[in-house]
């Protein structure tokens, strides 16, 4: 039986992440997607404070984490508001046509 | 009073050009030929004043150039050379202004063209009453530039414009020449003012100057140079080719500039110049032989010329080959005296070809015409006594001062006089031939032209006729009336006083008796043989020139001038021309600077495009590259 120490933790962090990065710029379909890869980002990044938190014996890790918490969950309800905002103007929320950035 | 000579023409020219939309054409018309009017009639009075109280002066008007050693004003100076070139121009310039008004009667650009007019006969009066080399060479350009406007006036003629253009070209030539001949002037003596250059003239006699390679004596390189602007202003032998091209402009311009005044102006240059000519031999022997020269070429060329106005260009050419042989053997004021008597009778001669030219619709072809004397019995008289004078027939102005400029080539002395005077007795008979070929082709024999029936053609109104009266009145008397005040034989007065130098007096002997007649009876006996060959036996004229086929080729294609000058100067600068436009211009010049930096950045630019996707996610991707790039530049730091 293994011990789990900080560098699972910090693997399994840095694994969300990736997944999360690699779900920003891999999708094709749905800009929920993003949405949802930007939350992953931000939970490998809590993932990575409180093991910290624990490993240093300091509560400040934690406490940042609530207010990352709370952010993220703020973010998601903006950005969704914004999202379907959008599919009211134009119709569509497939990643692909969304390009009026182009110049 | 004086001013206003200068300032009427150029106040007439600015109210024509500028304002000539608002106050009409016919004001236009009005205003600038009464003002130049009045700016002839004041010149005659500052004659008149010259010869009676011999009356001189020199008005400054402004200070122009104030810079270190030189000084240049804007000058009038009045003496009996400027108050004869004064007259001329002024008189002639007022006439061609009333005439133009019914020549141009149906043109749509009256007010420029008569402000153009204006513009000259300004610029033409600085030139010649300038007390400085600077303010002539003002006036020289400004002639030029009025010339060009003029000859390229009917600016929708493709020939106008070229020919304006090589008008312009050619000039530059002989500018050249004459601004160096300035800058010499300025190196040796510091100055430009006449009256201090003339003075100095006499100390740099032995000095020596080293010229592209060349040791030449001082004195002989200026002179030099300075003629080589009087060729080209005066459309010498080399220089010449522009002159006959010059008239696609309308007629009243090519009697103006191109006969009676701007083309003078080359020698009146020698003839102010005469205390510098005077010391050189060289330069004098130079110009009598250019001189005759283009007397004798232009002669031969006017012999077989089909257009009306080119053989009256020749023969103006061929005239001003006269006066320089005069000035080059020494005889200036003879020369002064055939310029004045040329301008009249050269005017009459051209406004009445206008005359004709108008009569035909616009024909200038002399086979075209014919038999029409009785339909234009005004014109054909004028015409007649514009010929005889130019000719030379006797008692008309034109015998006083050819005969006397072929006297003084003989009395010179030398070889090249004699010469001198043997091709101006030769050219006077082919003068006479050509002019009496074109009076009896245009008036005389069948009528040949097709398209406009013999009753269509109408004299002239009398607006055009009247300034042609005064020119005859002119063209008849002035020889008479000023032989013994310009010539001055026996020295009973001395009209020229210091304007003009001698280094030695002018001989006063006369050339034997059979050398006196011999030129008019040559041009007498001229008419009736010009009758027979033009009227009574065309066919004779054409059998000879058939037989001579060769040396008709060769007349009719001006000595062949135009296409030496052609292969010698226009095809290869032609070529290098498209030679630096095609590989240096476009290649080089275009390619590695706008065109090849535009091109350059276009490519950048449509490269960096691409990254400008629009999708969100591959700006964050790039952004995360560049986080990441960042933060492992400073973890590695």
């Amino acid at each position: 039986m293994i011990e789990i120490g900080l560098g699972h933790y910090l693997t399994l962090g840095a694994v969300i992440f990736t997944i999360g990065i690699v779900g920003i710029f891999l999708n094709r379909k749905n800009i929920i997607v993003i949405l949802m890869s930007i939350e992953l980002i931000l939970l490998a990044v809590n993932i990575n404070l409180v093991s910290f938190s624990i490993y240093l014996n300091d509560l400040s890790g934690q406490v940042f984490t609530l207010f990352i918490l709370t952010v993220a969950a703020a973010e998601a309800a903006i950005g969704l508001a914004i999202i379907v905002v959008y599919y009211r103007n134009s119709g569509t929320i497939r990643v692909e046509e969304i390009d009026n950035l182009k110049g | 009073m004086e001013i206003a000579i200068i300032a009427l023409p150029l106040i007439a020219s600015i109210i024509s050009g500028f304002f000539g939309k608002f106050i009409g054409d016919r004001n236009s018309e009005i205003v600038t030929s009464f003002l130049v009017t009045i700016s002839a009639i004041l010149s005659a009075v500052v004659l008149y004043e010259v010869i009676i109280n011999q009356y001189q002066d020199n008005i400054i008007i402004a200070k122009w150039i104030s810079s270190g050693s030189l000084d240049v004003n804007w000058s009038m100076k009045i003496d009996p050379l400027s108050a004869v070139m004064l007259v001329v121009v002024t008189s002639v310039s007022s006439l061609v202004h009333i005439y133009s008004i019914g020549y141009m009667s149906h043109d749509p650009h009256k007010p420029r063209f008569m402000a153009y007019l204006s513009l000259f006969t300004f610029a033409m009066l600085m030139l010649v009453t300038s007390d400085n080399f600077i303010q002539l060479f003002f006036g020289w350009e400004g002639v030029g530039l009025c010339s060009y406007f003029l000859i390229g006036f009917w600016f929708k003629k493709d020939t106008a414009n070229s020919a304006a253009i090589k008008a312009f070209l050619v000039n530059r030539v002989g500018d050249f020449g004459f601004a160096l001949g300035i800058f010499l002037i300025f190196y040796l003596f510091g100055t430009v003012n006449y009256s201090e250059v003339f003075e100095l003239i006499p100390t740099i006699v032995d000095k020596n100057l080293l010229f592209l390679g060349i040791n030449i004596n001082a004195i002989d390189l200026i002179c030099l140079l300075l003629f080589v602007g009087a060729m080209g202003k005066s459309a010498q032998i080399l220089l010449h080719t522009w002159l006959p091209d010059a008239m696609e402009g309308p007629t009243p311009v090519s009697a103006l500039i191109h006969a009676a005044t701007m083309v003078t102006a080359g020698v009146f240059l020698v003839v102010r110049c005469s205390p510098i000519y005077e010391y050189s031999e060289l330069a004098l022997n130079v110009i009598t032989i250019v001189g005759m020269s283009t007397a004798f070429f232009a002669a031969t060329v006017a012999l077989v010329q089909t257009d009306i106005k080119k053989i009256i260009a020749y023969s103006t050419c061929s005239q001003l080959g006269y006066m320089f042989f005069a000035a080059g053997v020494g005889a200036y004021n003879v020369a002064m005296f055939h310029l004045f008597t040329h301008a009249f009778f050269k005017a009459l001669l051209f406004l009445g070809s206008g005359s004709v030219i108008h009569a035909f619709k616009d024909e200038q072809n002399i086979n075209k015409m014919g038999g029409v004397w009785k339909k234009l019995p005004y014109t054909y008289t004028l015409m007649i006594i514009g010929t005889l004078a130019l000719t030379g027939f006797p008692f008309l102005s034109g015998f006083y001062s050819k005969d006397a400029i072929i006297e003084f080539a003989y009395l010179r002395g030398n070889t090249t006089g004699y010469y001198a005077a043997g091709i101006g007795i030769i050219t006077a008979f082919l003068t006479s031939i050509y002019s009496w070929r074109l009076i009896f082709k245009t008036f005389h024999g069948d009528y040949n032209n097709k398209d406009i029936k013999i009753e269509e053609t109408h004299e002239s109104p009398l607006v055009m006729l009247i300034p042609l009266i005064f020119l005859s009145i002119g063209a008849i008397f002035a020889g008479y009336t000023f032989k013994e005040l310009f010539l001055g034989y026996g020295g009973i007065n001395n009209f020229w006083q210091e304007s003009i130098f001698f280094l030695e007096p002018l001989s006063t002997d006369h050339p034997p008796f059979w050398f006196l007649v011999l030129t008019p009876i040559l041009v007498i006996l001229s008419i009736p043989v010009a009758y027979y060959l033009f009227v009574k036996n065309k066919n004779l004229s054409n059998q000879i020139a058939n037989v001579n086929k060769p040396l008709y080729q060769f007349l009719i294609n001006k000595w062949y001038f135009d296409e030496l000058y052609d292969v010698l100067f226009v095809i290869p600068s032609k070529k290098i021309g498209l030679f630096l436009w095609k590989f240096f211009d476009i290649k080089i010049i275009d390619g590695f600077g706008p065109d090849g930096i535009s091109s350059f950045i276009k490519k950048c630019s449509l490269k960096a495009n691409k990254f400008q996707s629009g999708f969100i996610y591959q700006y964050a991707f790039v952004m995360l590259l560049g986080f990441s790039a960042l933060l492992t530049f400073l973890i590695v730091k």
